[in-house]
């Protein structure tokens, strides 16, 4: 079936099979392999994206079902060579070890801080509970998630590099 | 993992739906947001000739307010309930169970009508449909039914939708009564199944409680009605020991087996404990929803 849909802000359309999972598109037909594959039964989180702007996971989305729709990956989230605020985040408060839980904390992150421009950890920690890290025992993801929401805060609107 | 191959289609209107499924029912799987199905297709427990995809079907979510009903439009998605401010007090038990479904990204991708007709034993919905009272609108291209919850859920994954229906809408009543619910879930850890979950809602009448409603997740073959401890409650004042005896009368219809996630003994207890809580919340609140 051909679909066509937004990947971070660029069409892109494909001729797939029906069975075809959203995860399995992003990463085979279009190559953007930032989004993974972790637990493949709906648990882990790992292969995260926005769907119009709120985080789903990809693994248990049919290319079909978003069809016509807005999809943001990891790809998707710094302006060029200027991460994001959230990267930034992970980036100075090492919100990451293995990086294989990354692109979906991320995008999780970005997406509440949306919604939500000064979260309590509480609402943090609730966010991301759909997301699982092996590693780093969450406490530094929470922090990065914070440091981003103190740098937009501190950012005038309209300022901030990248994100959605 | 890949699903077997299936036909896909994804009509354009209800009636299209209908239409397709007046023809095909019986092949056909009905698809929402597939935050259920998609996980059995990849599995392959399921493996429909046909999915029939109404999750993009206009006019199907949201509230709607009118002669004392609370309609819910059947792809309305658990985040929205679980972030919907402006329901009735009384009827607060929707998005605190809301607040308890699967995760944060299933909740907002699956949709309550998806997670009824899914009828997993271990669903929250359900349990709280039956405590509610609830109506299920079903169509088909021979017309419109109501169905009752309490005869919806047949067996475990089964329910009384016939082949060729779609549930479109939930009905449950809005009273200005001081009324109000509670859901308590016992779970190992965020996105996993229920140990044991427990929905009430009970209405006070000059003090005494006037309806209520109990439902059990987790510890039977479908969501179970506790209809005798409701019984016990009616016409009783809310007091520790009435509500002791309902909780007791709980337990004693709970079914549970024992599994990885408790023996079945403990899951009783858990929900005698959940009742009796539940049922406390439960009363605290409606005195509130009063003032």
């Amino acid at each position: 079936m051909k679909v066509s849909m937004k990947v971070n802000g660029a069409e892109r359309s494909g001729d797939v099979e029906p069975r075809v999972l959203l995860v399995d598109f992003l990463r085979t037909n279009l190559r953007q392999t930032g989004t993974h594959i972790g637990c493949d039964t709906t648990s882990c989180g790992a292969c995260t994206v926005l769907l119009d702007g709120e985080p789903v996971k990809s693994c248990t989305l049919l290319t079909v079902q978003v069809d016509g729709r807005s999809i943001t990956t990891v790809e998707g989230l710094a302006g060029g060579a200027t991460l994001s605020p959230v990267q930034a985040g992970f980036h100075e408060e090492h919100g990451l070890q293995c990086g294989f839980c990354t692109p979906g904390m991320m995008l999780v992150g970005t997406a509440l801080l949306d919604r939500n421009p000064n979260p309590t950890e509480d609402e943090i920690r609730w966010a991301i509970s759909g997301n699982i890290c092996r590693c780093t025992g969450y406490m530094n993801i929470v922090k990065a998630i914070q440091h981003a929401a103190k740098a937009k805060a501190a950012t005038p609107v309209g300022a901030a590099a990248g994100g959605e | 993992m890949f699903p077997a191959a299936f036909e896909y289609t994804a009509p354009a209107s209800l009636d299209e739906a209908l239409s397709v499924l007046a023809q095909r029912g019986d092949d056909a799987k009905v698809m929402a947001g597939g935050q259920s199905l998609i996980p059995l297709l990849k599995l392959r427990f399921a493996q429909p000739a046909l999915i029939v995809d109404i999750g993009r079907l206009q006019g199907m979510s949201g509230f709607a307010r009118s002669d004392g009903w609370l309609t819910i439009g059947a792809l309305t998605k658990h985040v929205d309930i679980e972030r919907s401010h402006d329901l009735p007090r009384q009827l607060s038990l929707l998005p605190e169970a809301a607040h308890w479904i699967a995760d944060p990204l299933v909740r907002n991708q699956g949709t309550i009508g998806g997670s009824i007709c899914h009828a997993d034993p271990q669903g929250d919905w359900g349990s709280v449909m039956l405590a509610l009272d609830a109506d299920f609108v079903a169509r088909s291209s021979r017309g419109e039914r109501v169905i009752r919850a309490a005869e919806f859920f047949q067996g475990p994954f089964t329910t009384s939708l016939q082949a060729d229906e779609i549930l479109t809408e939930i009905r449950v009543a809005a009273t200005t009564k001081p009324s109000a619910g509670a859901y308590n879930k016992l779970e190992r850890k965020v996105g996993d199944f229920a140990t044991v979950a427990v929905a009430v809602q009970v209405e006070l009448d000059g003090g005494k409680i006037s309806k209520a409603g109990i439902g059990l997740t987790s510890v039977g073959p479908t969501n179970l009605k506790a209809t005798e401890a409701e019984k016990a409650l009616i016409g009783k004042e809310p007091t520790d020991a009435n509500i002791a005896e309902a909780a007791k009368l709980a337990a004693q219809a709970a079914e549970p087996k024992d599994d990885v996630r408790g023996s079945a003994d403990f899951k009783k207890d858990v929900v005698r404990v959940f009742v009796q809580r539940g049922l406390k919340t439960a009363v605290a609140r409606a005195k509130e929803a009063k003032a």
